[in-house]
């Protein structure tokens, strides 16, 4: 039986308690900055400066956002089918490889709207392809899917060293990246949305595939929450048992909800691939599948919660791109931690500040633990 | 003899707004067995859990052969001479029992020694008490009855006088109750104080000295259990006459509608644990399975309901042959009209962070009428829901509840209109009752006779034999995975309880 | 000698080298395993220890300093997964790898601002490492043909972390099948409730199981900067922490099949290495990055495949609560 807490109301379950734990995860990273020796405030006014200070930071930092909208998702459905995909890293890299594919052999030929959709089959293809090893040995042969994932990250990085040196590279090119896209191949930029707030925006890399990660994470939504399969995955996720009775598959469940994980990571590619770089490179992931367990989580894995979470760890990356310019000694990898501790805070102690909070909710409001009291007894 | 072993003055507890144990006053005699009977959830749990330690109550005192003592941890109270059954054994699986014994009573930092004394304790305790089983044996390879010997064992060789027994016959055989009872009383004649919680009359009636009788978490009354009856101890219980006889009227059992035949499964260890089962179910009769939890019946529920394939054997339905060997499956069995009510409703039947509506579809989930194609249709399943709210009486009468917080006669009754309410040929049930409160109990037995005189046909497993005997129109006993006998409805408690026991009756009488 | 016989005791030697850090590592999550935690993060532990030893090393000018410091930090962690999944009842895998990412992103910063080496330690010179020690007449026994000579390359000139990480082998398994701790252990991790009605705190046990891990986490980061590297670079545990947790289970929680397990890695690793730009035999030039990846290849092939049915610890993963 659960511990009779009282209860809290929905805004604090979903979000006071969310952003306490963001808050002291900021506030351990802290910390770290000062045990490097700079100064937490110094570096957290670099870090508003860097994301919002002008139009063009806002767009930078959308742009992050959209790769960690995908890549949150991806974690998000797989955990709502009881499966931890820490292999979006990979996945989201393979994709790359679909969207290369695609671009690199129809750029010449249609329109970036033609290829766009045919990129996106690609890229979540591809991802989808990444995962479904993974998927398969957990749901036949009982591989522990954590352990599996991440050692298809291991490979994917090998695998796209190996293609990005040999068959992807031009001949005669010492770099290990494909040809830029033709036009075909690349995605109009949003800066003009910029304009029509009076913000000019002279080079950005946000682009369209920020609105197919807001459909997404739209579609992700009415499928979790308004189809039978979303209703089959979520039985899945909290009761195997209960799946079996009700005659859900569970290998089917756990196949189709990595493809379907794998293809919303692989997706993430569209962003910096065929929206930025305008070719393949090497790691050009740079970390967003393991930022999308930190997202996933702190956004509870709802659609609502993944998007401010994204847009969050967005001002993490473009404002901390700011901090390590105006401190050396904090570089990128500082988000790395953020990201851990958000992880352990929003994640692995999520419950921590729940009883605390509880008892002053109780104490604000005496009632609030009644509508428990009925549900308690005799069960 | 007549000083107090155990005395419990003003006992409270309370888990956040539950009050589960009220001023408890109790006392119980050096060298006597004291019974402690009442409902599940009644508050019996509790108590005996704060007298060893694993809880500590609110306010009150606890007195230990006279002395007052405050009990923090189940160190303590072995310390004190107190030792526990529980109904669940705490025995680690795949130790061995002398391992087992050890376990928290180990001498030194060293296994070698502490073993070798046990084993020379472990013989004396033996021949002591006829507790005879093979040390070096390991746990999962022994049955129930053994193991609740080694429970046993552990605790005198801790030094207990004091034993508490929490439902120590839920998993035996009536012949096995007989001898634990045996060994009760063996220790009682050594001196030891014995505490035997229950909710079965019978045993009490059998066994105890004296008995206390709990009710929503009060101790009620305690009498001298030669100066009471079965009758005054149930209306105690409940506070109120039970309804002993379900009201029914004869059965008019018209085709077959549920037939198996040689249906054996195997666990996961290979084991057979349903062996060469045959019998029939025909529309407007109930068919009862009874036996001691774990002889197979499970198996058997999951096996005709799709959930778990057989190795060998064939159940038909409606005439048609399910395919119990190979792709089973329980969506599809649902969709041939045999709807089956779960023993475990909290992990199988239910999925217990939806909401109520979420589950009031849960494997019909693919019916036309609650999808838009690929879509959930939302507005026709809480349309849906909220009308077996109102039919079933399930309170709170708000579907979008998370059924977590529904009590546990409320959540069966949300199994029970999802399962019924498709008008099913066949239903099969598990366990109907299990943790549900009176009224609810009564509500459920009326739906399953409903539905026999309706002509459907009704297969029924539980290990409440009343519950058996009050709504089945012919009983099968199961023992160690097969059917060895059948009764009619009318059997006697006596002759079911010798074929649960394995025991053939007319072999018996031979 | 036969050239043949010199490589292939070259192989070995380095199969012994490379399977030190796992060997820590898969008995370090040994002790927590069993005891019912699981730990997926054994990778950030090490890769922490393995900067912390580093740094002190280098700090310090001192080998041993270095070590205390990698047991320190990784039994830091240790506890910080035992108060998420212990004391807060968390999701253990969830837990593990937050730990992964703090370690990932700590070592570099905190390299770079103490060292500004982009990252790494500055190199250690031979004192401050654990280089190879010579056993008892290992020299006098060289020219021995065969037993003298596998007594000189392979068993002798180790340093002394591998020595130590086949001993606590025969200790583990002493500890888990002989030993009232080792009995306790291997009780909470299949039954706590077992645990908790004879009297012991399951939260106090965990925890030590837990702190184990983390020496034992130690010792396999300092071997990896200190014995098998000379410094710290970034992400250097690249993945042997998962690998280790892959042959945990390949080796069915066992200690002595956890050594063979880890063994049987660091001899796949040690041929790839060897292997690497040279053509095979048959199959011809192998690209560099197949090589590379064949560790992680293999080990989704043997958990996928060989070890049959690996019951894990009943309890695993499961935080423990008292039941009503």
């Amino acid at each position: 039986m659960s511990v009779p807490y009282a209860k809290l109301p929905a805004w604090a379950d979903y979000g006071l308690i969310p952003l306490i734990n963001v808050v002291v995860a900021f506030a351990v990273a802290g910390l770290v900055v000062l045990l490097v020796g700079e100064s937490p405030v110094e570096a957290f006014t670099y870090l508003i400066e860097g994301a919002f200070g002008r139009g063009q930071n806002i767009a930078y930092t959308l742009y992050y956002a959209t790769s960690f909208i995908f890549t949150g998702l991806a974690v998000a459905v797989a955990f709502h089918g009881g499966l931890f995909n820490i292999g979006g890293e990979g996945q989201a890299y393979v994709g790359g490889l679909g969207v290369a594919l695609v671009v690199l052999a129809l750029d010449g030929t249609f329109p970036w709207w033609v290829n766009f959709p045919l990129a996106i089959v690609g890229a979540a293809f591809m991802g989808a392809l990444w995962a479904f090893v993974p998927a398969y040995l957990q749901a036949r042969r009982g591989s522990h899917i954590v352990i599996t994932t991440i050692m298809f990250n291991f490979i994917a990085a090998s695998l796209m060293v190996y293609l990005l040196t040999t068959v992807l590279k031009p001949a005669g090119s010492m770099s290990p990246q494909t040809r830029t896209f033709l036009d075909g191949g690349q995605l109009p930029k949003l800066n003009f949305v910029f304009d029509w707030f009076g913000a000019s925006v002279r080079s950005s890399p946000l682009n369209i595939s920020f609105l197919l990660a807001l459909v997404a994470a739209f579609l992700v939504w009415i499928l979790i929450w308004r189809t039978k399969l979303g209703y089959e995955i979520r039985t899945q996720g909290f009761s195997p048992k209960a799946a079996r009775y009700a005659g859900i598959g569970e290998t089917r469940i756990v196949l189709v909800t990595m493809l379907i994980s794998g293809a919303l990571a692989g997706m993430m590619a569209l962003n910096p691939v065929m929206g930025d770089a305008n070719r393949l490179q090497l790691d050009f992931v740079t970390g967003a599948g393991f930022v999308g367990i930190a997202v996933a989580l702190m956004g509870r894995s709802h659609p609502a919660g993944i998007i401010p979470a994204a847009i969050l760890f967005g001002v993490l990356y473009q404002g901390g791109a700011e901090i390590a310019f105006m401190m050396p000694s904090i570089s990128r990898d500082m988000i790395i931690i953020i990201q851990g501790l958000v992880i352990l805070f929003a994640g692995a102690l999520e419950h921590m500040f729940r009883p605390s909070l509880q008892a002053l909710f109780a104490s604000i409001s005496p009632r609030s633990g009644a509508g428990e009291a009925a549900g308690q007894k005799g069960a | 003899m007549s000083e107090a072993a155990i005395e419990l003055v003003g006992i409270n507890k309370s888990f956040g707004p539950v009050h589960a144990n009220k001023n408890i006053d109790l006392n119980i005699k050096a060298g006597t067995i004291h019974g402690i009977v009442g409902e599940n959830g009644a508050g019996k749990s509790t108590l005996m859990s704060i007298l060893y330690g694993f809880y500590q109550a609110d306010s009150g005192e606890i007195h230990v052969a006279g002395k007052p003592v405050a009990i923090t941890s189940s160190n303590h109270a072995i310390a004190l001479g107190i030792g526990m059954v529980h109904q669940h054994f705490m025995l680690v699986q795949n130790f061995t029992v002398l391992e087992n014994i050890i376990l928290g009573a180990e001498r030194e930092a060293l296994l070698s020694s502490s073993i070798s004394k046990a084993r020379s304790e472990l013989k004396r305790l033996e021949k002591e008490y006829g507790l005879d089983v093979d040390p070096d044996s390991i746990i999962e390879d022994l049955p129930v009855g053994l193991q609740q010997r080694v429970e046993i064992l552990k605790a005198l060789y801790r030094g207990a006088d004091i034993l508490i027994l929490d439902e120590p016959t839920g998993v035996l055989t009536p012949a096995e109750a007989d001898h634990l009872f045996r060994i009760l009383a063996q220790l009682r004649a050594e001196g030891k104080t014995v505490v035997l919680i229950t909710h079965k009359l019978r045993e009490i009636m059998a066994i105890t000295d004296n008995v206390s009788v709990m009710r929503q978490g009060q101790i009620v009354a305690t009498r001298k259990t030669a100066e009471t009856t079965v009758e005054e101890l149930a209306e105690l219980m409940v506070g109120r006459r039970v309804l002993l006889h379900v009201e029914k009227g004869d059965a008019r059992a018209g085709e077959v509608k549920l037939s198996v035949r040689n249906l054996t499964v195997v666990d996961s260890r290979g084991v057979k644990v349903v062996d060469d089962v045959s019998f029939d179910v025909r529309g407007g009769e109930i068919v009862g399975i009874a036996g001691v939890a774990g002889n197979g019946q499970s198996q058997l529920l999951e096996t005709i309901s799709g959930i778990r394939p057989a190795v060998s054997g064939t159940v038909m339905l409606d005439g048609r042959p399910i395919d119990v060997t190979g792709a089973a499956d329980p969506g599809e069995l649902r969709d041939r009209g045999l709807a089956h009510v779960p023993e475990d409703r909290h992990y199988v039947g239910l999925v217990l962070p939806f909401e109520e509506y979420e589950n009031s579809i849960l494997g019909y989930h693919d019916r036309p009428e609650y999808l838009n194609g690929p879509f959930l249709n939302i507005e026709a399943i809480r349309a849906d829901a909220k009308k077996k709210i109102s039919q079933y009486d399930i309170r709170p009468g708000n579907e979008r509840l998370k059924t977590a917080n529904f009590s546990g006669g409320n959540q069966q009754k949300i199994v029970l209109a999802r399962e019924m309410e498709k008008d099913p040929g066949v239903l099969v049930i598990g366990q109907p009752t299990r943790g549900v409160d009176v009224g609810a109990i009564e509500f459920i037995h009326k739906r399953l006779i409903d539905m026999r005189d309706q002509g459907r046909a009704v297969l029924l497993v539980s290990v409440e034999l009343d519950e058996i005997r009050s709504l089945s129109d012919r009983i099968l006993v199961m023992f160690d995975g097969r059917v060895v006998g059948e009764r009619s409805g009318e059997a006697t408690e006596g002759e079911l309880g010798l074929l649960m026991a394995g025991i053939d009756g007319k072999e018996a009488a031979e | 000698m036969d050239q043949a016989f010199v490589v292939l005791i070259q192989i070995l030697d380095s199969t012994i080298r490379l399977s030190i850090p796992l060997m820590f590592a898969c008995l370090a999550g040994l002790y927590s395993e069993r005891a019912g935690v699981f730990d997926i993060g054994l990778e950030g532990k090490m890769l922490a220890a393995a900067f912390a030893g580093a740094a002190a090393a280098a700090v310090y000018g001192s080998a041993w300093i270095g070590l205390c410091f990698a047991v320190m930090v990784s039994v830091a962690l240790a506890l910080v997964h035992g108060f998420a999944s212990i004391t807060n009842r968390g999701n253990q895998i969830v837990s593990g790898v937050a730990i992964n990412f703090i370690a990932a992103g700590t070592t570099v910063i905190l390299g770079q601002a103490w060292f500004a080496q982009g990252g790494r330690t500055p190199s250690l010179s031979a004192e401050t490492r654990f280089t190879g020690v010579h056993l008892p007449f290992a020299q006098e026994l060289r020219e021995v043909p065969i037993v003298g000579y596998i007594y000189y390359e392979l068993i002798s000139g180790h340093s002394m972390l591998v020595y130590l990480a086949f001993a606590t082998v025969a200790f583990t398994w002493w500890v888990l099948f002989r030993t009232r701790f080792g009995l306790r252990l291997r009780a909470v991790g299949e039954n706590p409730a077992a645990v908790d009605t004879a009297g012991i705190s399951v939260t106090w046990l965990r925890y030590r199981a837990v702190i184990c891990t983390g020496i034992l986490c130690g010792f396999a980061g300092a071997y990896l900067s200190m014995g098998l590297g000379a410094g710290f670079v970034k992400d250097m545990t690249a993945g042997r922490g998962y690998i280790a947790l892959a042959a945990l289970i390949f080796a069915k929680w066992k200690p002595v099949p956890a050594m063979f397990a880890c063994l049987l890695f660091g001899f796949l690793d040690a041929v790839s290495i060897r292997l690497q730009g040279s053509p095979l035999p048959i199959i011809g030039p192998v690209p560099t990055q197949l090589m590379q990846a064949l560790p992680y290849i293999l080990t989704v092939i043997l958990l996928a495949g060989f070890i049959g049915k690996a019951i894990p610890p009943r309890a695993g993963g499961v935080p423990y609560v008292k039941e009503r």
